[in-house]
């Protein structure tokens, strides 16, 4: 076991009076599988100092097999206190926050001693989060930042793949927000406290919270995990760009990237923001307030002008979508199978989005190719919308024609039969 | 006891209902081969077989021989989805489900990478449809190829 | 016209039909204020013959199999001609003929016609109707869609339920444990071969039998013409009975044909075995008063799981219904009396129990 460094020792009155009162309790507790007297005596103590045995038992540490002493030394062997939490016993009693980390860092920054638990685990935690905003605090003396034990809990640590865990994807916003969120408490930092808020109302939560996509950004995604830091005005596009690769490309290619760069404005942010990234509309490319590019530029110019003929493209292909789709659904209602068609309709729509992640190229030509290609298959599901129509009344036709042979049959054979029973 | 209903035996009318007699004849006859041709022309129609043949839902023939280049691909449509045809340049055939399983976009091949990607949020799979890097969860499902003459069958594998 | 009497001239001299058709002229049927309902059997011999010609034209292009037959259900829908028609007119005419299949065996009750010596027709009829049922239970199955599969899967589930013998049962309808293609494969086998070659020897007795023994006259047209003999009237069989019986079908072609042409029958998405089952899946129509019933009955009942004894009950009730014309004892008037009340009860009961069933969520 790797050497531990740090010396702190509890108060000797304190640990007199409880003492006393716990050894009742101590001596009723019976004898754990393997002796952990430490358990034995907290688990029996309010919150700041209790931790039970089925708290502990979640805790990916204690599954594989360290206790207590592994990382606050002392002798889990013994029922007195004063020989369980003894110097002689290397007892380090509650750690201090700022040997936290080091603490931590001691097995899991040691690639030889990982490998015996988890030889794939990283082991360059520690050494990233000397590069994060947290580390660097840390290191000057603030105390309020996070520490290893703010995320990833203590005692009932559970492996980040564990759904409960507090660094499961679906988790990580919540527990960033436990500080993030509080203005209260980062008031001294003067950086907003509404990231958490602006994130829930993004697609991007949603995707993970509601469609359960794991894959979904969350905090961590874009501004790292243990060396967290908000990314540069220059590398949000980059950030952005390992999962948006198309727009990304399209971007660098455009006219905005030189003129962002040069007036160091943050890329992708600028139009879509960094948190409360919502699911785009084609409004956005209005000229009305809350539309984007009026921000910048002036009505009447070359690049209004462009803006207004994408805009109207998109919403002509967006709209002979609808049309078509609707066709489509007064054929199915009238019986006719437009199966197909309606296979066609996702072609449309393919065309439609490839059109609209154009945009970040800021070039109308480069946009038209896909907003025709899909005009063409909206006309042609419209077409077959319209033909299926057509069928219909053409079955309808024939039927009245078998309807009206039917009748002449049955009007027929009244006649005939009331003329042979005369 | 009681009485039976005249049948045919009363077919000899007075002749001033010759006119009435010929109208009902031909109403009859009329309606009779009116109503045969509309049941039997829609039958003999079903007897034959449409132009575009039913393979079952399991074999389709994804295109001709000759039609991809070496180190390309293309969508074909497979039932109610997408496929993925490609053609290596070492002149292997792979075919696979063309939807990502991530969020169902189109994927496509990319000669520069020899891999199938998706150009929706830069998933990556390989020839076989193993997943290799993105979001997706899961492999593409692949089909078998098979050149029979000039056509090229995709043949989706058989469930247990 | 001559040409034709000339060929049958010709079959005449050659087949000597004579003495197989004397009875059949001379053949007639009661004519009286209620002789109308007459006429649903033969509109349900009808049907049946529709179902025959349809589907045998359906085999040619279906395939059973789970990878092919909701494919080869919409290929017949969208690709081959009038393939909409035949396959619409299959569905509409099996749900018609199960109605006046019900319809006829109702008005066979409460018209009496059960009575001696017709015992063995009642029987034969109740059979073809659990034929006729086993038919649509079956054909049901056969396009493969997530509201047929999960609604085999209830069915057969319930036909599990039985004590002793319901497991068995439900494995050899199954064709396994499970609801799976081998369960398409033998619904297609019942559907087409073992069905059909039972029903068609059974509707052959119950024809026999009814043109043996002529047509049953209701008792209060009975007692009427025994007081009054003036008062009986009758009907040629051959031609008067039999082109009214001819204006009644094509009555019901023309229906079939409106309802295959204004409402087709719908494909539905393809059955998907790990999925989970629509909410609210309910049985076809014809099921709905045994399912909604079955629902309704509590739990447990005493010590005996409910829904088993839902099952057995109308296990007995079925027998009992089978049985029902030896249940007419010497003192007929008043066990006639029991049957009627009883046959009001059982439509009112059926009715009922079908619109609650279509409209419970």
């Amino acid at each position: 076991m790797a050497t531990l460094q740090s010396e702190i020792r509890p108060s000797g009155v304190l640990r007199s009076l409880l003492a006393g009162g716990v050894l009742i309790v101590a001596a009723a507790l019976g004898g754990a599988q393997s002796k952990n007297s430490c358990v034995d005596c907290h688990s029996a103590l309010p919150d700041n100092l209790g931790v039970t045995q089925e708290t502990f038992s979640h805790d990916i540490h204690a599954q594989k097999g360290l206790t207590c002493v592994n990382c606050h030394g002392g002798d889990a062997g013994s029922d007195d206190p004063t020989q369980a939490m003894s110097k002689k016993a290397g007892w380090k009693g509650a750690i201090d926050r700022r040997q936290i980390p080091q603490l931590c860092g001691s097995c899991h920054s040691d690639p030889a001693y990982m490998r015996q638990f988890n030889p794939s685990l990283r082991t360059d935690q520690l050494a990233q989060y000397h590069t994060s905003v947290h580390g660097k605090r840390l290191a000057a003396g603030d105390t309020k930042v996070a520490v290893c034990t703010d995320c990833h809990s203590v005692h009932n640590l559970r492996a980040p793949n564990d759904p409960q865990s507090t660094v499961y994807p679906t988790n990580i916003a919540t527990t960033c927000s436990r500080c993030h969120a509080d203005a209260n408490y980062m008031k001294a930092y003067g950086i907003p406290t509404n990231q958490f808020a602006n994130y829930n109302k993004s697609v991007h939560h949603d995707a993970l919270m509601v469609g359960g996509d794991l894959s979904a950004p969350t905090c961590t995604t874009c501004h790292g995990n243990h060396g967290a830091a908000p990314p540069g005005v220059d590398s949000v596009p980059n950030v952005c760009s390992t999962c948006h690769v198309f727009q990304a490309q399209m971007y660098e290619k455009s006219s905005h990237k030189a003129a962002f760069d040069s007036a160091h404005l943050p890329g992708c942010i600028v139009c879509h923001q960094n948190h409360a990234i919502v699911h785009p509309t084609d409004a956005k490319l209005g000229s009305q307030p809350g539309a984007v590019c009026m921000r910048c530029h002036q009505p009447g110019d070359q690049c209004d002008q462009a803006r207004g003929d994408i805009l109207a493209q998109l919403t002509k292909l967006d709209n002979s979508i609808r049309q078509a789709d609707q066709a489509l659904a007064v054929a199915e209602a009238a019986g006719m199978e437009v199966g197909e068609a309606r296979l066609g309709q996702n072609e449309a729509r393919d065309s439609l989005t490839k059109a609209r992640v154009a945009i970040h190229s800021f070039k109308t030509g480069v946009i038209t190719p896909y907003v025709e290609a899909g005009m063409g298959a909206a006309k042609k599901d419209l077409k077959a919308g319209q033909d299926a129509m057509v069928e219909r009344n053409h079955r309808r036709a024939g039927l009245g024609f078998s309807l009206i042979a039917i009748g002449m049959v049955v009007f027929g054979l009244r006649l005939y039969i009331d003329k042979i029973e005369k | 006891m009681g009485t039976i209903d005249p049948g045919t035996a009363n077919l000899q009318p007075p002749a001033v209902n010759l006119q009435r007699r010929g109208f009902v004849e031909l109403l009859l006859g009329g309606g009779f081969l009116a109503t045969a041709g509309a049941f039997i022309y829609p039958v003999l129609r079903y007897f034959v077989p449409p132009k575009t043949a039913d393979l079952g839902g399991d074999s389709v023939v994804a295109g001709k021989v000759g039609e991809l280049k070496p180190n390309s691909g293309k969508i074909f449509p497979f039932g109610n989805r997408p496929g993925l045809l490609i053609l290596t340049a070492t002149g292997e055939y792979h075919a696979m489900s063309a939807v990502c399983t991530h969020l169902s976009c189109t994927v496509q091949y990319r000669p520069d990478m020899k891999e199938v990607w998706c150009a929706c949020h830069n998933g990556k799979y390989g020839l076989d449809g193993r997943n290799i890097s993105g979001p997706p969860p899961r492999p593409l499902q692949a089909f078998d190829v098979q050149v029979r003459g000039d056509e090229i069958f995709v043949t989706r594998r058989k469930e247990a | 016209m001559t040409v034709l009497r000339n060929a049958v001239n010709w079959l005449h001299d050659r087949l000597e039909w004579d003495d197989l058709i004397a009875p059949l002229k001379e053949k007639t049927v009661p004519r009286h204020r209620l002789s109308y309902w007459y006429f649903l059997g033969g509109i349900t011999l009808f049907l049946f013959g529709i179902q025959v010609v349809t589907g045998i034209l359906l085999l040619l292009y279906y395939r059973p199999g789970a990878n092919e037959a909701f494919e080869s259900v919409q290929y017949i829908m969208t690709q081959v001609q009038f393939g909409w028609l035949i396959r619409s007119i299959h569905s509409w005419s099996a749900n018609l003929m199960i109605f006046t299949a019900v319809a006829h065996m109702f008005s066979v009750l409460f018209l009496k016609a059960y009575r001696k010596p017709r015992e063995l027709t009642w029987v034969s009829g109740v059979i073809l109707l659990g034929l006729v049922m086993g038919f649509g239970f079956s054909g049901y199955l056969l396009p493969w869609n997530t509201l047929a599969y999960f609604a085999t899967k209830v069915g057969t589930d319930i036909a599990g339920q039985v004590p002793l013998i319901g497991h068995p049962i439900m494995v050899f309808l199954r064709g396994g444990e499970e609801v799976t293609g081998a369960t398409l494969t033998r619904f297609f086998g019942f559907h087409v071969a073992v069905l059909p070659g039972i029903v068609v020897l059974v509707i052959l007795f119950h024809l026999l039998m009814v043109q043996r023994q002529g047509m049953s006259v209701p008792p209060s047209v009975e007692t009427e013409w025994t007081a009054k003999p003036s008062l009986k009237r009758e009907t040629r069989f051959f031609p008067n009975f039999v082109l009214r019986e001819l204006m009644a079908w094509y009555v019901g072609l023309g229906v079939l044909g409106a309802l295959a042409a204004m409402f087709p029958w719908n494909l539905g998405v393809k059955a998907d075995l790990f999925g989970s089952a629509p909410a609210g899946i309910k049985p076809e129509w014809y099921f709905l008063f045994m399912f909604q019933t079955l629902k309704l009955i509590p739990s447990k009942v005493w010590f005996v799981d409910g829904e088993v004894l839902g099952i057995l009950a109308f296990c007995v009730a079925g027998l009992l219904w089978l049985l029902l014309p030896f249940f007419e004892n010497d003192r007929a008037a008043r066990s006639r009396r029991w049957i009627t009340g009883l046959s009001v009860f059982a439509l009112a009961f059926v009715i009922a129990m079908s619109v609650y069933g279509y409209l419970a969520k």
